[in-house]
């Protein structure tokens, strides 16, 4: 690439990233006249709908736009902060942090291990302390790795108004003036794992890839494009590949994901590069899951196996 | 000379003593600028430039005054009209005076364009959008390679002036311009075997020190301006504000409290003019912090250097001839444009002992982005990475063992450098630090690479640096010292320690010169009206300068307290002498009097004031020297480099507190570091510089470094305190070449431009596949 | 707005704006070692303890700390000295500017890491940036501080 084609792309504004233009002073913080902790949900909607107000999460992410508004509104006393499991699903309240995420026995031990490496890079303890998986979520920011890790599950939202949608397709919707109450988890047989590549290690991923084997199909959820995360699903060639050969199948896997991938430049890495990662990443990410399915003994039914032995710490 | 026999009967110096205020800072007491300024202080706030090169033409403030809260709005019309740099260097500077406190001609995005002062941050930043400003926005010089003689002039105005002989002319946007040799280097290179021509490119790194800029000033009851700064040179900073406010300098006072680090950064008045004409205007005190965003868009960073290498060895791996031309971008502005430059040919090429000729060129030009300053290492950084790359390259191209390459070729103790001034090196120890590295890295076996099972390959480099001790015959050092009650000390400082330790360092010295307990000695910190002069703490010059003047002082203080004494026992002073607790008589240590009962004789009907100011200044630099290697592993199919290990072996001469070394160390080594794999300055073609938080502009974490191994080989410093020389900026300038060679060890890539990206080498390996 | 909570045990009563973030709201109230780096969130320097959980007062309005204890270096000056001691010893306390968050991290981090490996503790304390980057300092005063407490409690045991 010439130096110039490398400059231009910075203008393109393709970044991924909703933040504001450069030159902005960046160092006001948020700016709102007045904070209201709503008591009913039909409370937070209303206010919701007028343009001046903002439902608040952890407000980490928030914060950096410069945002000025009128109301906060917190929804703290109406929206879960708890993660609730029960033997079909993981009930995730939108209020819960990325840090009582990434310490929860039970998602840890159902996702291999994967939802934990999706999180611990980001930032930092304090970070995830704050930042909340309703925020990430509802958010769809391209850097995500949240909404990365979730797409490769079997996961829902639970809207107030909307009810409750696939994550997939909550992901292309456009945004709108409803409430995120839940992101749920369907507790279906799959194995798990998470690949990111990061110029620092607590910094945003140049590209991130969560891996899904199912039963019946193998997908990939790759985020930090540096749009949005999309999933991309094994196709026949590859799903006709014995997946006992698991080189083979990644590989091959890999190779149609560098061919359907869309890619795009910002600061962070070119698309070229993304690309490469993009087929050397979901090589991994599959390899590893391929791995850990096969070392799963059964297809799991009663909740009492996924429960993490007594004492084992995982934060 | 080894050291341990000598230092093994230090009980203070030597010594890996607490620092004096650990317990402050570790306790979170407030004793920063921020902790300490008045609430009643006016917020100070800069309208920041949107563009890389503009004119104003218009600008209004009419709506802006007129919000409740604000107390002025100033603009180019409000300002001084007589130029000034806001370097912080010895007068003359040999930086031009090229700038205004606020001018009609913005140069970069993010100059300032106007202040606003107000009672609170609310009403500061609503009058700050208030401002209009209409601009006439001009073409900006961007291109740093092409600025020298341009069309474009980043400063045309008739009132640039520089003071100093430094080669710069405005109207050629040259900031300095030399050349410096020895012998005719074309021929010598011709002559060589082999020869090595290449060019290598630095960023404009910043030093990113968590307390960003801050200042907080007020009048005192004699309508004196007082300046609480977090800055590196308080008497600079009293210099440059009169120079800045048009004042007489009597009117200015400069103290500095717990500076929560500089790098070099705090060696600019950076923030200081702003706050200083608010208060000077309107009475009242002021206070500007710089936000995170101001401190990464428009400060003091390194210099951007692209250096042009050719260096040369015969068929005996005799490195015989290096010819460098340096073309540094100083930016809008000149701060210490025309003294790193300097560094990056001298304390590059003095590292080889047997050159038969050199030649050193170089021009610092002015463009449109940030202006540039010092940051720790000061143009060594960034000729030593040329340099060193360039030996490395070498090595490969003679089949050569880089490390074999240097024993045969480094400077050793008692040569002369010709490239450094001629001085001598009277000590040094490099030698045994390569010897020492190359044992703890386990060169021989590492070198030159190894391919893991998993696929990663693992590259070993090297890198040998420099520095100087302070600068010779310019800078100077001074304490005063005095004898007080019950027989303690008080150490008046105008050294300014920002976060270094040196105020314990100097307090170790003073109390291993007056054989008393280290808690005897009380430390002061500079205010300007008080504390001797003392140029500031940058060039490496505290440890050796300042120390040798604590030296002096307290040799001084003895002999006064031993004059008194004898008088009071009754003798000569020939017949007495001093231990931290009497002066006796030598020949009957039975008669004497305690230094307690001489500092209350002194306070009674006595005509000696028992108080010695001293100076120094020292006529040579003397360099310490260290070796870096680096051991990497790579991941070659995503580029990802892992910092497995790295090792440097220092020569400081005696390490004063080994502590306080040994962080220094270990702390430069990882700003090297994240210079050369992580920290990008990135613009667009507008000239907006895009890292412009720690979001984009991506410092190591205690996750990005790796291994990292510390050892000391000393040498004994004559001219300097107890045998010491300067450590904090030599040991920023290894990782660079050690790490890019690593990186080419593994995998085949040389990479002259930093930082190495995880991408450029991914990319690097599809393209040679 | 009115605000009540509890800073360092001591309980609050203020009225202030619905946009003040905590960081500046328990400066106000003396809380001076909490100290802020940068604007997004990166630096950890204005690390205190929201109902003992390690956060970024710089992300979090004063009002959501509403009837909740915060607490800063202020009021843990014990353990500041005594973790700040071993800190010391190493010289690894350099400029000062970043230990307050630095040591609310590693008081939160004693509490929820069981015996942690070098690189567990350097996970857990990225969040904390240093510029004079003692990092490796840092981790030996860690390292001494956690040994220093399994003796206490060991003996305590006895």
């Amino acid at each position: 690439m010439t130096k110039s084609s490398r400059r231009k792309r910075f203008l393109t504004g393709e970044n991924g990233f909703r933040l504001p233009p450069m030159v902005k002073r960046r160092e006001k913080l948020i700016k709102i006249k007045r904070y209201w902790k709503v008591e009913t949900l039909e409370e937070a909607y209303e206010l919701n709908q007028k343009r001046a107000n903002r439902i608040i999460g952890g407000m980490v992410w928030m914060k950096m736009g410069e945002k000025q508004f009128h109301t906060a509104i917190d929804l703290s006393d109406v929206v879960s902060s708890e993660i609730v499991e029960n033997e079909e699903e993981f009930i995730i309240g939108a209020m819960t942090t990325l840090r009582d995420l990434e310490c929860h026995e039970g998602i840890h031990k159902y996702t291999d291990g994967a939802v934990k490496e999706s999180l611990r890079h980001i930032v930092g303890v304090q970070f995830r302390n704050v930042a909340t998986v309703g925020g990430s979520i509802w958010g769809r920011f391209g850097f995500s790795d949240v909404l990365t890790m979730f797409l490769a599950m079997d996961t829902y939202v639970d809207l107030y108004k909307g009810g409750r949608v696939s994550l997939e397709a909550f992901s292309k919707m456009p945004y709108d003036k409803d409430i995120l109450l839940n992101i749920v988890v369907k507790k279906n047989t799959m194995s798990l794992a998470y690949e990111s590549m990061r110029n620092t290690k607590t910094d945003f991923p140049v590209l991130a890839c969560a891996a899904s084997v199912r039963p019946d199909e193998v997908l990939l959820s790759i985020g930090a494009r540096p749009q949005k995360a999309v999933i991309i699903r094994a196709n026949d060639t590859v799903m006709k590949i014995d997946r006992s050969e698991q080189e083979e199948f990644a590989r091959a896997l890999a190779v149609q994901v560098k061919a359907e991938i869309s890619v795009g430049s910002n600061m962070r890495a070119s698309a070229e590069y993304r690309r490469q990662l993009a087929g050397v990443l979901a090589r991994r990410a599959v390899m590893k899951a391929l791995v850990a399915d096969e070392q799963k003994p059964m297809v799991i039914t009663d909740t009492d196996t996924l429960q993490t032995k007594g004492g084992e710490q995982i934060c | 000379m080894k050291q341990n026999d000598i230092t093994s009967n230090y009980k203070y110096v030597h010594q890996p003593v607490q620092k004096k205020d650990a317990m402050a800072l570790v306790t979170g007491q407030a004793v920063y600028v921020n902790d300490i300024a008045s609430k009643e202080s006016l917020i100070v706030k800069v309208l920041r430039s949107p563009h890389a090169h503009a004119l104003i033409q218009k600008i209004q403030t009419e709506s802006a005054k007129k919000i409740p809260g604000i107390a002025c709005v100033l603009t180019y019309e409000d300002v001084p009209q007589k130029r000034f740099t806001m370097a912080g260097q010895t007068y003359p500077e040999p930086s031009p005076y090229d700038r205004l406190i606020l001018d009609s001609r913005v140069r970069f995005v993010g100059d300032a364009v106007a202040i606003v002062a107000g009672s609170n941050e609310k009403a500061v930043d609503k009058a700050l959008a208030k401002i209009k400003v209409k601009y006439k926005v001009l073409e900006p010089l961007l291109d740093f390679r092409n600025a020298k003689d341009h069309t474009i002039l980043v400063h045309p105005e008739d009132n640039w002036r520089s003071l100093s002989q430094v080669g710069a002319d405005n109207k050629r946007n040259l900031c300095a311009s030399d050349s410096d040799g020895m012998g005719d280097v074309d021929e010598v290179l011709a002559n060589c075997k082999y020869v090595v021509e290449e060019t290598y490119h630095t960023l404009a790194n910043q030093q990113a020190m968590m307390e960003t800029f801050r200042t907080y000033t007020y009048l005192d009851a004699y309508g004196r301006l007082n300046v609480v700064s977090s800055t590196q040179v308080p008497f600079h900073v009293r210099r440059i504000l009169a120079n800045a406010l048009d004042i007489s300098k009597s009117k200015i006072r400069v103290s500095k409290p717990r500076i929560g680090g500089g790098f070099g950064a705090k060696q600019t008045v950076v923030a200081e003019v702003y706050p200083a004409i608010v208060t000077w205007i309107t009475g009242k005190p002021a206070k500007m912090l710089y936000s995170r965003y101001e401190s990464q868009i428009c400060s003091s960073p390194r210099h951007e250097m692209e250096i042009k290498v050719r260096v040369g060895a015969d068929e005996d791996g005799v490195i015989k001839g290096v010819d460098m031309y340096t073309l540094s971008n100083t930016g809008a502005f000149g701060e210490h444009g025309p003294t790193t430059v300097g560094l990056s040919g001298h304390k590059a090429i003095s590292l080889y002992g047997k050159l038969e000729a050199y030649r050193f060129d170089y021009d610092v030009v002015y463009t449109n982005v940030m202006s540039a300053g010092a940051y720790r290492g000061y143009g060594a950084t960034q000729g030593i990475f040329a340099l060193e790359s360039a030996v490395n390259e070498l090595a490969d191209k003679m089949h050569m063992d880089p490390v074999k390459l240097r024993e045969q070729n480094m400077v050793r103790e008692g040569q002369i450098m010709p490239s450094y001034y001629g001085e001598r090196t009277n000590s040094c120890a490099l030698d045994r630090c390569l010897t020492r590295a190359k044992e703890m890295m386990n060169w021989d076996e590492k070198f030159p690479r190894k391919k893991m099972e998993n696929g990663k390959v693992r590259g070993v480099g090297i890198a040998m640096a420099m520095q100087g001790s302070g600068i010779s015959n310019v800078d100077v050092g001074s304490v005063t010292i005095k004898l007080n009650d019950e027989g303690f000390y008080s150490l008046s400082l105008g050294a300014a320690d920002m976060g270094t330790g040196c105020d314990t360092i100097l307090a170790q010295i003073a109390a291993e010169e007056l054989e008393c307990p280290l808690e005897n000695i009380a430390v002061k910190g500079v205010d300007t009206d008080v504390s001797p002069y003392d140029s500031g703490s940058y060039a490496s010059s505290t440890t050796y300068i300042t120390g040798q003047a604590v030296i002096k002082a307290c040799v001084k203080l003895k002999n006064q307290m031993m004059e008194f004494g004898a008088d009071k026992l009754g003798l000569s002073v020939e017949q007495v002498s001093i231990d931290g607790k009497c002066v006796y008589n030598e020949d009957n240590p039975e008669e004497y009097i305690t230094i307690s009962d001489i500092s209350y004789a002194a306070e009674c009907g006595c005509n000696t004031a028992m108080q010695v100011t001293a100076s120094h200044s020292s006529p040579v630099s003397p360099p310490p020297y260290m070796v870096g290697m680096a051991e990497v592993e790579v991941d070659c199919e995503t580029g990802q480099v892992e910092l497995l290990d790295y090792v440097a072996v220092v020569d400081c001469g005696t390490t004063i507190n080994p502590n306080l070394t040994r962080v220094q160390t270990e702390g430069g080594l990882v700003q090297g570091i994240g210079m050369a794999l992580y920290e990008n300055i990135q613009y667009t073609e507008a000239g907006q510089m895009m890292n412009n938080s720690f979001m984009q502009y991506k410092l190591p974490t205690r996750q990005d470094i790796g291994k990292i191994r510390v050892e000391f080989e000393e040498s004994y410093e004559a001219t300097g305190p107890y045998g010491a020389k300067s450590i904090g900026e030599i040991v920023i300038n290894t990782p660079s070449p050690a790490i890019a060679d690593a990186v080419y060890r593994a995998t085949g890539l040389r990479f002259r431009e930093l930082p190495i990206t995880a991408e450029k080498i991914a990319m690097g390996l599809l393209e040679k596949a | 707005m009115l605000i009540k909570m509890w800073l360092n045990g001591e309980p609050i009563r203020d009225h202030m704006d619905a946009d003040m973030l905590l960081l500046d709201f328990v400066r106000r109230h003396g809380a001076l070692s909490v100290k802020r780096g940068c604007e997004t969130a990166n630096c950890g320097l204005c690390t205190v303890l929201l109902e003992g959980k390690p956060v970024l007062s710089c992300s979090i309005l004063a009002a959501k700390a509403e009837g909740k204890h915060v607490v800063t270096l202020e009021g843990v000056q014990k353990e500041a000295e005594e973790f700040g001691t071993f800190l010391a010893n190493q010289g690894a306390e350099q400029c000062g500017f970043c230990n307050p968050g630095f040591i609310m991290n590693i008081l939160a981090m004693e509490k929820e890491l069981k015996d942690p490996t070098e690189e567990e503790i350097n996970e857990y304390l990225a969040g904390n940036l240093c510029r004079c980057s003692g990092f490796v300092g840092q981790l030996r005063s860690i390292q001494a501080y956690l040994k220093h407490k399994q003796e206490v409690r060991a003996h305590e045991a006895e």
